[in-house]
């Protein structure tokens, strides 16, 4: 397993093709295409109304494109629901956090595992059996993410009354939690102080080196894009203008203009 | 001391239908926290489930009347009497299948939708099962009868007699109400609090995008949530069934529902049992201590003016989230 991922490196995880999405009359995307190599971190930046969050939603099948095409582990995705999506592991965090209030850190983060729980419904009625192995060999996946994500002391807390940054902190948990082959962050460092943001920041880091999992992010914050990630698209206005390292990107006259608002 | 014995024994039975009024508050509040969906046909499945009960067991043959009118046949029931358990094992099949056929029929189609429309919806389909289990089971009062045991408890009678020297007239078959709804609602803690189909309810009443982010299908969850409304609808059609008959006017207990759920709040499955326990003991003291200052019958308005005045003071209700409009 180990052999063929360090084979596959360099290889492609998700990969779109010409994408166009409408709402009504207006074009959010058109013809956008670039693809997500395994294992790397790869930023969609842009300005406001960009179209960033509409190809992160694009991914992870909460908007399903008029034209176009998105390959997923060298296969072409047939349309699916957004639930299903989850099931062929994409993972993803939201720009104003979707926590589930009423639950503790340990129950949010058991949802994520909620794609590799089959046990049936009477099973669970009886808690016996299936049901109750699956809860803990589940249960042992999720602590072992609490712990790399250092938040043991507040894993019986309802995540309604944690502050900001240690929510966004368990939504990443959340979707850790699914053991992502792409796992989406749609603004992780928005709303955070400069603390939060630099702990944030080492999290990222983190899942990509250790744990290895390919991450795509939108973000606003330039510079932190720049020290994250190791491929940068940039959108505007729903078209793709750049695409490359940060250091070619931030110097591209295009993205200069579509930053520094310079009319076409 | 004897008119505190005569509060007391009023409060007990107050509380008993108290636990009733909570049953069918429940049903409302788990759909309206799993989806959103204000349904006004709670009480109709109340009834619907008792109908369909009673039907069942007294071997009446489905339509008959219907069938007799256009084929010009003269069938009365099937001639037998179905075993009471089977009869509550189809029963609960039926609701199952109801709740499938509204997921199927009504809510698929008007997902997204504004409230208000999905509102209207359940009215829709509150009168379209009021006429059709009329029309399947005929209209006439019946009398359900599946073995619990009604009238006064002597039991009861004679140990309050001993202790107090004053014997409470307490109702048996409010006692299993009681003890059933009690252990329905136990049963349903633990089903949310600790099974993995009990965790995504909570998550899809939290938040729907999110939940579907981790792979939870919101369609599944609300023939779930559908589901369990229908066998909350059951038992409370049971008890209210036997208590006064299976009739039309089963479906107005539902409008007591709605004062309780204004006293507890809308989202709160604590608040619907609190709530329902509140008015329940509420009206019947009420109705003891003041109701014969003023002419009595205060039990028919009392619910709705303690709704009233909540509405004005904690619109929110006693349990309820706070009402936060992002301005």
């Amino acid at each position: 397993m180990e052999q063929v991922e360090l084979a596959n490196k360099n290889d492609i995880v998700m990969d779109i093709v010409n994408v166009t999405l409408r709402f009504g009359g207006v074009k959010a995307l058109s013809d956008v295409s670039f693809n997500i190599r395994r294992g790397e971190i790869r930023a969609i930046i842009g300005p406001n109304g960009a179209g960033k969050s509409s190809m992160l939603n694009v991914i992870n099948g909460f908007y399903t494109p008029q034209e176009g095409e998105i390959w997923f582990e060298g296969k072409r995705r047939p349309r699916l629901k957004p639930h299903q999506i989850a099931y062929q592991r994409i993972a993803r965090t939201f720009q104003n956090i979707a926590l589930f209030e009423g639950m503790t850190v340990l129950d949010n983060m058991m949802t994520g595992r909620m794609i590799y729980m089959k046990s049936g419904l009477l099973s669970q009625l009886a808690w016996w059996g299936k049901a109750e192995r699956e809860e803990t060999e589940n249960r042992l996946v999720v602590e072992k993410i609490i712990d790399f994500l250092e938040i043991q002391a507040i894993r019986k807390t309802p995540v309604g009354v944690l502050p900001y940054g240690l929510q966004k902190r368990v939504e990443l948990g959340r979707a850790l939690a699914a053991e992502p082959l792409l796992l989406l962050l749609d603004e992780p460092m928005a709303g955070m102080n400069n603390e939060e943001k630099e702990d944030m920041c080492r999290f990222i880091l983190d899942v990509n080196e250790e744990l290895g999992t390919t991450i795509a992010l939108i973000e606003h914050d330039m510079g932190v894009v720049m020290d994250l990630a190791d491929r940068v698209v940039v959108i505007d206005h729903g078209e793709k203008i750049a695409d490359g390292q940060p250091d070619e990107v931030r110097n591209d006259q295009n993205v200069i203009d579509a930053y520094l608002g310079v009319s076409h | 001391m004897q008119t505190l014995l005569f509060a007391l024994e009023v409060s007990i039975n107050g509380f008993m239908t108290g636990i009733l009024y909570a049953l069918v508050a429940l049903g409302f509040v788990l759909i309206f926290k799993a989806s959103g969906v204000f349904n006004y046909a709670q009480g109709v499945m109340v009834l619907f489930a008792a109908l369909t009960l009673v039907g069942l067991q007294q071997g009446i043959v489905p339509f008959e009347h219907l069938i007799n009118n256009l084929l010009g046949t003269s069938i009365h029931g099937f001639g037998w009497n179905m075993p009471t358990l089977l009869a509550l094992l189809l029963t609960l099949l039926s609701m199952l299948l109801l709740a499938w056929l509204v997921e199927r029929l009504i809510l698929k189609h008007l997902v997204n939708q504004n409230p208000v429309i999905l509102f209207m919806a359940t009215i829709g389909l509150a009168y379209f099962l009021e006429g059709f289990g009329d029309l399947m089971w005929g209209a006439d009062v019946k009398k359900l009868d599946i073995g619990i045991p009604v009238g006064i408890s002597d039991t009861v009678e004679q140990a309050t007699h001993e202790w107090f020297g004053y014997g409470f007239f307490i109702d048996r078959l409010d006692i299993t109400a009681s003890i059933v709804a009690a252990l329905l609602v136990i049963g349903l803690t633990i089903f949310s609090q600790f099974s993995k189909t009990g965790r995504a309810l909570r998550a899809v009443a939290d938040d729907h995008q999110a939940a579907l982010s981790v792979g939870i299908s919101l369609r599944r969850i609300w023939v779930i949530v559908w589901s369990i409304a229908g066998l909350v609808a059951l038992i409370a059609g049971i008890f209210w069934g036997t208590k006064s008959g299976v009739q039309f006017s089963l479906s107005l207990v539902a409008l007591k529902a709605l004062p309780v759920l204004m006293l507890g709040g809308l989202t709160s499955i604590p608040g619907a049992i609190v709530g329902g326990l509140l008015i329940g003991v509420g009206e019947k003291l009420f109705d003891f201590m003041i109701g014969s200052m003023i002419g009595g019958a205060t039990e028919n308005w009392f619910a709705y003016v303690v709704a009233l005045v909540f509405l004005l003071f904690r619109p929110q209700g006693l349990f309820g989230e706070k009402i936060i409009e992002r301005v």
